[in-house]
């Protein structure tokens, strides 16, 4: 009987499709999403017509190499310990990989929350401890709950390099640039957890695109396919939610209020995007003694050399599939990324390689 | 990175609790969520529980999971009628 619901919803989508009468473009903003589809390999079942492009949805990936280059130039100060998430460690900037620096003898250590950088802060009064706040809504509100436990702890030698970000105003900026058709948003799953789904309403009002926000099983993406489908064909645009189990319309009311105490929006730069309005967040003024470019002030960043053949920034962007970049599967593979979309497990790059490479059906 | 994987809690002492993942036990702050009771599955990311799980959204998960879908069509109904009561 699974199969058979699952079946059903391919079947729909099948018939939807072919009353669209042209190929339908849905985007999966979210990278995790982009795994799911790559690892179960879903695009074989879908219909010629229906196109899933890739969105601006992984934080590793979005992140500008100046921020990665910041990060190696505080790794090479003296005393200090750099905490970062694992995926974080390959991503190349113009002065190397941290995961270089950490060869060279740089203090790096990868953790799993937050919470560990306070840890290791606590335990070495006499070393500094910068974590690299990189993610979205769902990474934020755990590092603004460690931000305030640093202030209400007394820890002064833990700081925040921040690159937090908000996917919304991304979303519509992609829109804005007007490059890109798309028929509809599958909405990232665990962002929405905590912003639930308000926040979208605005691009179905301003864009008339509907949005569904789906969970990570292929089961789930099925099925957000076809709540999209439908809407595409009646001509709604609305936020619907598939991902009961971890999105409220009100999100998580009490995560968004500590964010809210200890951050506030900021421009920021998205590799691929560039400057989006309001998209990222920065901590608040009375928590600047945290803010490791207030603790470690520093002018000499070099200027950022990217790779021109590299087009991570069009993949972002869903101008184009991984396989289209020169670079992929040739000079850029993921023991050797060229690219953060091909460092990072979310990068499409890197789940197109590992599992769509052979007989995949890139559409 | 926005990962997110769901937990059944074993103990809590104030914001923090162990919360067991397939026998695998992790510390995990829980003060993003409201009530949290040793027992609850919660949804855990980077170390932080971001959102408790009812009984319903376990067997739906475990069911998905372990096949491709909820059991029934009338599951399937159930569902997309809790979904256009929420949108």
């Amino acid at each position: 009987m699974q199969k058979e619901t699952f079946k059903h919803s391919l079947g729909r989508i099948s018939e939807l499709t072919k009353k669209i009468k042209r190929p339908a473009r849905i985007m999966e903003v979210c990278g995790t999403h982009t795994v799911t589809v790559c690892r179960s390999g879903l695009r074989s079942l879908l219909p010629e017509n229906l196109k899933l492009l890739s969105g601006p949805g992984c934080p590793v990936c979005v992140t500008p190499s100046d921020y990665i280059d910041r990060a190696i130039l505080l790794s090479r100060q003296q005393g200090v310990i750099i905490a970062t998430f694992g995926d974080l460690l390959r991503v190349p900037g113009s002065l190397g990989t941290l995961e270089l620096a950490k060869a060279q003898g740089a203090r790096i250590n990868v953790v799993y929350s937050a919470l560990d950088a306070l840890e290791t802060s606590a335990e070495k009064r006499d070393k500094k401890v910068a974590f690299l706040g990189v993610g979205f809504e769902t990474t934020a509100p755990g590092i603004a709950w460690t931000v305030k436990t640093a202030a209400e702890k007394g820890i002064s030698n833990f700081s925040v390099l921040g690159a937090l970000k908000t996917m919304p105003y991304a979303m519509a900026a992609l829109l804005n640039a007007g490059d890109v058709g798309i028929d509809g948003f599958i909405c990232p799953g665990h962002v929405s957890a905590i912003i639930g789904t308000r926040p979208y309403e605005f691009i179905c009002r301003q864009y008339r695109l509907p949005c569904v926000i789906a969970g990570f099983e292929p089961f789930d993406m099925v099925l957000a396919i076809e709540m999209l489908l439908d809407q595409i064909i009646s001509g709604s645009a609305e936020v619907r939610n598939e991902y009961h189990r971890s999105v409220s319309e009100e999100g998580n009311p009490k995560a968004r209020r500590l964010m809210e105490d200890v951050f506030e929006p900021v421009d920021a730069e998205w590799r691929g995007l560039g400057i989006v309005p309001k998209s990222g967040l920065k901590l608040k003024k009375e928590y600047r003694n945290y803010d490791a470019m207030v603790c470690f002030p520093s002018s000499d960043i070099p200027a950022a050399v990217n790779r021109t053949e590299c087009l991570c920034g069009e993949v972002l962007r869903g101008r184009i599939a991984p396989p289209e970049c020169p670079l992929y599967g040739k000079e850029c593979k993921p023991a050797r990324p060229v690219g953060a979309c091909m460092v990072s497990s979310e990068g499409a790059c890197a789940a197109y390689f590992k599992y769509c490479r052979n007989g995949g059906v890139e559409k | 990175m926005c990962l997110a994987i769901p937990a059944k809690i074993i103990s809590i002492n104030g914001d923090e609790a162990i919360a067991e993942i397939q026998g695998v036990r992790r510390k995990t702050v829980v003060s993003l969520i409201n009530e949290p009771r040793v027992g609850d599955y919660v949804l855990i990311h980077a170390g932080f529980a971001i959102k408790k799980w009812s009984e319903e959204d376990v067997r739906e998960f475990n069911e998905i999971v372990k096949g491709t879908g909820p059991k029934a069509e009338s599951n399937k109904g159930a569902k997309q009628e809790k979904i256009r009561s929420h949108s």
